[in-house]
Parts: C-alpha cells; sequence; structure tokens
C-alpha cells in the first residue's frame, strides 16, 4: 500500500499546524462561525445534533494494522470506545471535543492518517472498489489512480470553493463494486486491444434529493490525460454549476440542466487546452505509485483442499464461507468479509476491541491489509483459505462473525436521528428492527441476495436509492414515516429505486419490508432469481397488491 | 482611511480607485470599472485616463482578450469568500490568457484564502477585513507550504521527483 514519503509527512503535518492555528483564531473571533465552518470542514469537522464528528479519511479505504490500531485508541481515548465506518469507506467519531482535534490529528498523523477533505465543498476523498488487488474478476488494480487522484486534489488552489462537494470513485473491475455511476466523476479502468489502460468516464452521478445515474463521456480515456481531463470537467463545474440553491449545485444538475452534449463539449474544449500540458502523468510517476501497490507475495501452494474439509465438518464455518468470501486472483486465496453487522447492531460500528481484533488478524494472516467497504463492512483481501478457520475463530471471539455479506441484514443505514443534524427521522433503529425480524441463519440464506439501504432524510447518505429494497425516513406531522423504494442498484447496471406507494410509520415498516420480502419468496423462478432479478421480471404489480391490496 | 492594498508583503497606497456605474467617468486618473462599463469606455477614453477592469463571479474572462495587453490591472471580486469562482477566473486569465499584469482580489478576502489565491496567479488583495489586516501586518503565515499541483505563481521550485509536488519560491511574495 502507499506509504508516506518526507514530503506528504510534512505536508500532512504542516496541516495539522494550520488547523490548530485556525481552531486558535476561530476561538479567538478573529473568524466568525461561518468564515470558520468551511475550514473546519475541509478538516473533517462537522458540528451535529449533541457533539462534533470528526470524519477521518481512509483513502480509497485501504489501511494496515497499525492504523486500525491507532484508530481504536482514538476511539478509546478521545471518544466513547467506538467509531462509524461511513459508505465513503471512511471513519467517524461522534464523540470527540473541538479542544481535542488537533491532539487526535497529531495521533494520526503519526501513522499516516488525517481528515483532509473528507467534508466540504470540494473533492472529497477518492474511494474505489474494496476488492481492488484482489478480486478475480478485476483487470487492473484502480488504487494507483486513485492516490494520484487523491495527491492532486489534496488542498487543490482552485477547487477548494466549488459549489458542492465532489466525490470521486474508481473501480478496475466489469462489475462494479464502487458504485462509479452514482459519483460525480466515475471511473472505470480498463485496457485496450494493445494493453493500454484508460477509463470509461462518467459524470454527474450522484443521489440525495435529486437521483441520477451519471453521463458517460468518454469511453476510454487514456490513462496520461488523467489528471487534466478530471481538471478540465472540475474548471467547467466550478465555472457554471450553480450557487444560488444548495439542492441544486452538485454537478448532475448542471449536466442536467445544460444537457450532456453541451457540457461534454466545454469539457472537451478546455481539456484540450491543458492535455499537453503539465498536468500530463508520466509513465514513470504511474509506474512508481504502482509499486506501493505491487500484490503481496503470494504462496503457489497455499491451496491445501484444508478449507474443504474444515467446512464440511462444521456448518457454521460452511456458512462464513459460502457468504463472506470473495474470489480472489491468486489460487488458494480469498478475500473475507468482516460484516460490520451483527444481527440487531447499528451498521458499520466497531468496537475499540474489535478494530484492535482485525488489525491482530490482519498482521497475522492478511499480509497487513484491511480495507473499508463502502457498505459498511471491513475486509481482510488477501488471506490463505487454509487461514480462513483460524480467522473465523477470531472473529467469533471479538463478535465479529456473521455469516452476512450480501444478505437481507447487511444493511447500509446513515446515522440518521440518532446523530445528524439533518436528520427527519431515525435509521439505525429501523436497520436494528429489520435485522433481528430476519436475524436467523436459515431464513437470510433462504432470500439470498439482497440489498437493504435506509436513509433518515432527503439528503440520502444511506444510499437508499440504489437499494433493492430502499427506505427513506421522512417526517409528516410530527411523526416519522418510511417511504419504501424497490429495484434501486448501484453497480454496472445501476438504477434508481421507484417509489411504490405511500409510507409506512414507524411501527409498521419492517412488517411492510417482510411482506415484499415474502412476496418475492413467493414468485421467484427458483431460489437463484435473487430480489432484484425476480423485480425486474415481474414489476411493481404484485409488490404493491402485497403491501396495499387491490385498488 | 490606511490602505486596503496588500501587495508585495505589505500594505502599499492605492494609484486605482474603483467607480460604479452611477459615478461619471473622470478626465484623468486611474479606474476600475464593471467590465460591461470597461468594454464602452475602453476604446474611447481619453489618453489621461487609465481604465483597469473589475470581472465579477460570473463573468467571462475571455470578454477581455482582445483588450489584455494594455491592461496593467484586473479585479476580480470575491463577493462571498465561499464562492469559489475568481479562482478558476485567475487561472484561465494567466493560462489561457498570458495576463502577467497586476491580478487583484477585491471583496470578501480572508487571510485563509490569500495562500489559496496566490497560487491562482492572484498578486495583490484589497482587505477589509479586520483581522486579515492584523493578521498580515504581524506577518502571520497560515499556509501549507507543500503543495500537489502544479499552479500559476512563479518561483515554485519542485519537490523530490514528483511531476507536481512543488515548494514555495524561496523567498515569499
Amino acid at each position: 500500500m502507499y506509504r508516506y514519503d518526507e514530503f506528504d509527512t510534512d505536508f500532512v503535518s504542516a496541516r495539522v499546524e494550520q488547523f490548530t492555528d485556525q481552531v486558535r483564531r476561530r476561538l479567538a473571533g478573529d473568524l466568525d462561525e461561518e468564515q470558520f465552518k468551511p475550514l473546519r470542514l475541509m478538516n473533517g469537522v462537522y458540528l451535529q445534533l449533541h457533539a462534533y464528528m470528526l470524519r477521518v479519511a481512509i483513502p480509497y479505504g485501504t489501511l494496515n494494522g497499525a492504523q486500525m490500531r491507532k484508530l481504536a485508541y482514538v476511539a478509546r481515548t478521545y471518544d466513547r470506545g467506538y467509531g462509524h465506518f461511513t459508505t465513503r469507506q471512511n471513519i467517524q467519531f461522534n464523540w470527540p471535543r473541538l479542544k481535542d482535534i488537533p491532539a487526535i490529528l497529531e495521533e494520526l498523523a503519526t501513522v499516516e492518517m488525517h481528515a483532509i477533505q473528507t467534508s466540504g465543498n470540494c473533492i472529497r476523498n477518492v474511494t474505489a472498489d474494496h476488492f481492488s488487488g484482489a478480486a478475480a474478476d478485476e483487470i487492473l488494480d484502480p488504487r494507483p489512480y486513485a492516490e494520484i487522484l487523491r495527491q492532486w486534489s489534496s488542498l487543490h488552489p482552485e477547487f477548494s470553493f466549488l459549489p458542492r462537494k465532489f466525490k470521486i470513485a474508481v473501480t478496475g473491475a466489469p462489475h462494479d463494486r464502487a458504485a462509479v455511476q452514482v459519483h460525480d466523476i466515475g471511473l472505470q479502468a480498463k485496457r485496450d486491444a494493445d494493453g493500454n489502460v484508460g477509463f470509461t468516464v462518467f459524470v454527474g452521478g450522484g443521489l440525495g434529493r435529486t437521483p441520477m445515474i451519471a453521463r458517460k463521456v468518454r469511453d476510454f480515456l487514456p490513462e496520461e490525460d488523467l489528471l487534466a481531463y478530471c481538471e478540465a470537467i472540475l474548471r467547467v463545474y466550478n465555472r457554471y454549476g450553480r450557487r444560488d440553491n444548495k439542492y441544486k449545485a452538485r454537478i448532475k444538475i448542471l449536466v442536467h440542466e445544460t444537457g450532456v452534449d453541451t457540457l461534454k463539449a466545454d469539457i472537451e474544449r478546455e481539456f484540450e487546452e491543458i492535455r499537453h500540458g503539465v498536468l500530463r502523468l508520466p509513465q514513470d510517476e504511474i509506474d512508481r505509485i504502482t509499486d506501493y501497490f505491487a500484490p503481496p507475495p503470494f504462496d503457489a501452494g497455499a491451496d491445501d483442499g484444508s478449507l474443504d474439509r474444515a467446512t464440511a465438518a462444521d456448518p457454521a464455518l460452511a456458512a462464513f464461507v459460502e457468504r463472506n468470501l470473495h474470489a480472489h486472483k491468486a489460487p488458494g486465496y480469498a478475500s473475507v468479509t468482516i460484516s460490520l453487522k451483527p444481527i440487531g447492531k447499528a451498521p458499520g460500528d466497531a468496537t475499540a476491541d474489535q478494530m484492535d481484533a482485525v488489525a491482530a488478524l490482519a498482521e497475522r494472516f492478511g499480509h497487513d491489509e484491511i480495507r473499508v467497504s463502502h457498505e459498511q463492512n471491513l475486509v481482510l483481501p488477501h488471506v490463505r483459505k487454509a487461514d480462513v478457520p483460524a480467522i473465523f475463530e477470531g472473529l467469533k471471539a471479538a463478535g465479529l462473525a456473521e455469516a452476512n455479506a450480501g444478505l437481507v441484514t447487511d444493511i447500509i443505514a446513515c446515522p440518521g436521528m440518532d446523530f445528524c443534524a439533518l436528520a427527519t427521522a431515525r435509521s439505525i433503529p429501523v436497520a436494528q428492527r429489520i435485522s433481528e425480524r430476519f436475524g436467523t441463519p436459515e431464513r437470510q440464506r433462504d432470500i439470498g441476495d439482497l440489498k437493504i439501504k435506509i436513509s433518515g432524510c432527503i439528503n440520502a447518505c444511506g444510499h437508499h436509492h440504489v437499494g433493492h429494497i430502499g427506505i427513506l425516513g421522512v417526517e409528516k406531522k410530527g411523526e416519522e414515516y418510511y417511504q419504501i423504494t424497490l429495484g434501486g442498484s448501484g453497480d454496472e447496471n445501476s438504477s434508481i429505486g421507484e417509489i411504490i406507494g405511500r409510507g409506512f410509520s414507524y411501527d409498521d415498516v419492517v412488517d411492510a419490508v417482510e411482506t415484499l420480502v415474502d412476496t418475492y419468496i413467493g414468485l421467484r423462478e427458483t431460489p437463484q432469481e435473487d430480489f432484484l432479478a425476480a423485480y425486474r421480471r415481474v414489476g411493481d404489480a404484485p409488490f404493491k397488491e402485497a403491501l396495499y391490496g387491490t385498488a | 482611511m490606511a490602505a486596503q492594498l496588500y501587495k508585495d508583503g505589505g500594505f502599499v497606497a492605492d494609484d486605482w480607485r474603483h467607480l460604479g456605474d452611477d459615478e461619471p467617468l473622470p478626465e484623468a486618473g486611474a479606474v476600475i470599472l464593471p467590465l460591461a462599463r470597461f468594454l464602452e469606455n475602453v476604446a474611447t477614453a481619453p489618453a489621461s485616463l487609465k481604465l483597469a477592469v473589475l470581472l465579477r463571479a460570473a463573468d467571462d474572462p475571455d470578454a477581455l482578450a482582445p483588450h489584455l495587453s494594455r491592461l496593467e490591472l484586473i479585479a476580480v471580486d470575491f463577493a462571498k469568500f465561499s464562492d469559489g469562482r475568481g479562482y478558476s477566473t485567475a487561472r484561465l486569465l494567466c493560462r489561457r490568457h498570458g495576463f502577467d499584469g497586476e491580478l487583484r482580489a477585491v471583496g470578501d478576502v480572508l487571510l485563509d484564502q490569500i495562500p489559496l489565491m496566490r497560487r491562482c496567479g492572484f498578486t495583490a488583495f484589497e482587505i477589509v477585513h479586520a483581522p486579515t489586516r492584523r493578521a498580515l501586518e504581524a506577518g502571520h503565515n497560515v499556509e501549507v507550504p507543500l503543495y500537489l499541483q502544479p499552479a500559476e505563481r512563479a518561483g515554485e521550485r519542485p519537490a523530490g521527483a514528483r511531476a507536481w509536488a512543488r515548494r514555495p519560491a524561496a523567498s515569499p511574495v
């Protein structure tokens, strides 16, 4: 993985000093709250419902054991003993005190971590496929490009006061696990017939109040043009993106209102001017960054068949292997998903002890690598299959062995009204109740792949628009109401879910989800036809009828 | 009133005066006009009157292309510090049009934004915010002096082998 050199170390230290000075000037009254707000946001500090929140960057979701232990230390020392992993592969601490934040940042800097651009109207933490560098179906590891983008976008002088936040995601596999089509810029790395690397470029995707699937603007952008093209997109957006209404300020609205052809022409014109300039990526720089992401030395004799024998003897291990292992490019290896969705618990939360346990497992069995997935789970990307039984035992001891990756209880939920100042309804308790309702292993496995995503307000941080079943909590006459959407998806066949009908109360929403699931079970053609496939085949009529009766 | 113009490391007297749309054009001196008024008068102004232009956030710098070689000063207005269009305006003026006169940030110009403005090509700053003025007078530096992108400011030095890493010029401008 990427390691800091002297420049990066000095950069992060200088940023900590800068922020410390900004906090001091805020407390001295030289900065008012309006002036201070974008500065603290650009360093990940939010003012939440009950307290400040600090969001720490985990670039493209990759970290090592020492970094995870440091997060555990911060959770234990400065927070209430836990952290919350987010849908953008970062971690949030919900209870730090503002006066402690400079000290936390200094701690993080000792392990090459920071909170730069995890919030604010700037280019945010770049995200990537959580199985990057490991997945069997991967064409190339997208993380070197994510790292190049991370560097280029850090404290960018021109793009620090954009109309709104700006999110970039990169994937290097045909099956899109990074949801690139719902990002401001989505990049799909690939190779042409001659083996040259390039990117399919998508622009203008996003969720929030106005969900939109991104539009393709380039089928194959050569890799050397990556930064110049992104700069061209950002410049056009910075100049022409709406600033009169924050809810219409994302680039997706600009694409929609200007028209993709006109906007693409603007981008291309800007790009033509700068493509041969200093932003053109030199091959030796690409190679230098790529070397950091070289795969670990895989053991050619790793496949000893012992995992098959162990699963035959242990049904719980077999269930874990079936759901939580992902195919690896090296024979005898797998990627293990560590579910942060234990039945009845808050999605994405991990205690300090759990973080330490994951760090220890990564160091012992996983080449010291950990990933955070946008589905709010953790991943050990490179483990020998033969070590999976030992890892499973370690996870059981830490309360992290839930065999539910991709199942109905593997729910994404935003923090909701329990933490967030914007929320209009609770989301975590709804996730917990759904998790309890479907929590038995047999029932979950019978239901099969099903993504439920829950947002506590129309800003859609829980990505409900791309849930197979999406749940949006709103407030109506002082009561929480939950609107259900069906058929959303955030992969290479992205779609925005459609509202099925009138909403449900907090008490009734779990019953409604159960009705939908039972309806699906009743109409699927085979157990292999998952919820989304069945919905796409039959449409919403049977689900509507089950929920509301015939009209 | 004390000088508001911060340039070359200190507050200096300003030879230029902003002229609104309603004030009559003087016969002589040096005035900064909003874009539309500048374009109206640039051809007919007397030789004794020097004209400069004020670009607002939505103004297109391309409109100045025919006049750039004769412009000593372009001011870019930041009506709100949080509106970042002026940064792109500055870079376009420097890079696309090769403007090398005084590029001046005016309006809601605050201490923490000045380092970013400099890197986008601004060379002068009109300061009205009192704490920003005090900090500049005290030489209080708030910059992260390591950069990860190429920019317009002259004199930035490469830092190590990376294509884009830069450090500030040896002495700050």
